[in-house]
C-alpha cells in the first residue's frame, strides 16, 4: 500500500514555485533541525531508514513545510526511541 | 540565515537544549559541522565534472558508465554522507533531454549540487514531473527538443544531468566551461 509521500503523478498540487535566489535554509532552526538530524544518524540514535519512515508517517505531511517534517519526525523517533520523553517535547518554556 | 522568534524556532531550541543536556549534540560542534557541509556541497562542484566531461571523452565515457569512481578524477566522491550513495549521471543529446526528481521524497546529490531547492522538494513538482514533464520544463521556461526522459530517484541512487555542450566555446577552459553550468541545468529544468 502507498502511503501519502507516494505523490508522483498526482494531481492538485498547485503550481511549482521557484524561488530566485534561494538560500540553503530558510531560517536558523532549519539548519538546525537538519544538523541534529546528522548528528543523530551519526550518533546511531536512529537510521536513514527509520528517518524517513517516520517522516512519511505524519499526520500533516503535506501540508507542513519541508524542515517542520523532519523536526516532527525527529522527535517522534526520539520519544519512540525513549530518548526523550513526550512530556519533555511538548513542554516548551515559555511556550 | 534569520534568527526566527516563531513557536516553531523556539520548539526547535527546547529540543536543542535537551539533546545536548544528554550528551547527545554539541552546538558548537553543530555550527562547525553545517558551517563544514555548506562549503563542501555546492553545484560548483557537479559544474567542474560536466565542464571536465566536456573536454575529456575519455573522462565522460567512464563518467555515463560508473560515475561514482569517476568522480575522483577531480577530487570529488559520494562517500562522507550518512549513507553510501549510488551516483548515476545521464547524458542529454539533440534526442533525448533528462530531468531528474524523487517523487517518494527528495533525494538528491547534495554533494555535487549543494542543498536542493524548496521546489525540488515540493509536491507540485513530484507529482508533475512524471506525469507532464514538458509542462513542467515550460514553467522553467525551457522547451527542449526531442524526448523527456525522467529519472526518479532514490535512497540509494542518485542522478545528475550532463548537460550539452553550448555552441561557440570551441577553445574554452575547463573553468571557463564550469561558469556556463547552472544547479537547473543539472537538475535538467534549464538547457546548462
Amino acid at each position: 500500500m502507498s502511503r501519502m509521500h507516494d505523490v508522483g503523478g498526482a494531481d492538485g498540487f498547485g503550481p511549482i514555485v521557484e524561488e530566485p535566489d534561494e538560500p540553503p535554509f530558510h531560517s536558523d532552526w532549519e539548519a538546525h533541525v537538519f544538523a541534529m538530524n546528522r548528528a543523530l544518524v551519526a550518533g546511531g540514535v536512529y537510521n536513514l531508514d527509520e528517518f524517513r519512515d517516520a517522516v512519511e508517517q505524519l499526520p500533516g505531511y503535506l501540508t507542513s513545510s519541508y524542515y517542520e517534517n523532519w523536526f516532527n519526525a525527529m522527535c517522534a523517533l526520539l520519544v519512540r526511541k525513549g530518548v526523550l520523553s513526550a512530556d519533555e517535547v511538548d513542554h516548551v518554556p515559555g511556550g | 540565515m534569520t534568527h526566527s522568534s516563531s513557536p516553531l524556532a523556539a520548539r526547535v531550541r527546547h529540543v536543542e537544549a535537551l539533546l545536548e543536556s544528554r550528551g547527545l549534540v554539541d552546538p558548537v560542534e553543530l555550527d562547525r559541522a553545517l558551517e563544514a557541509f555548506l562549503a563542501r556541497a555546492s553545484p560548483a562542484n557537479g559544474a567542474r565534472i560536466v565542464a571536465r566531461a566536456w573536454v575529456s571523452d575519455e573522462f565522460r565515457a567512464r563518467l555515463l558508465d560508473d560515475a561514482g569512481a569517476a568522480l575522483a578524477d577531480v577530487g570529488l566522491s559520494m562517500g562522507g554522507g550518512l549513507q553510501v550513495q549510488r551516483l548515476c549521471v545521464v547524458e542529454n543529446t539533440p534526442a533525448v533531454h533528462n530531468v531528474v526528481v524523487c517523487t517518494l521524497c527528495s533525494c538528491y546529490p547534495i554533494a555535487l549540487l549543494g542543498p536542493s531547492p524548496t521546489w525540488y522538494k515540493s509536491p507540485a513538482y513530484r507529482a508533475q514531473v512524471v506525469r507532464d514533464p514538458r509542462g513542467v520544463l515550460e514553467s522553467f521556461g525551457f522547451s527542449p527538443d526531442g524526448e523527456i526522459a525522467v529519472w526518479d530517484a532514490n535512497a540509494e541512487t542518485r542522478y545528475m544531468v550532463l548537460p550539452m555542450r553550448p555552441g561557440g566555446t570551441e577553445g574554452w577552459d575547463e573553468e571557463r566551461l564550469a561558469g556556463l553550468v547552472t544547479r537547473n541545468g543539472l537538475i535538467g529544468v534549464a538547457p546548462v
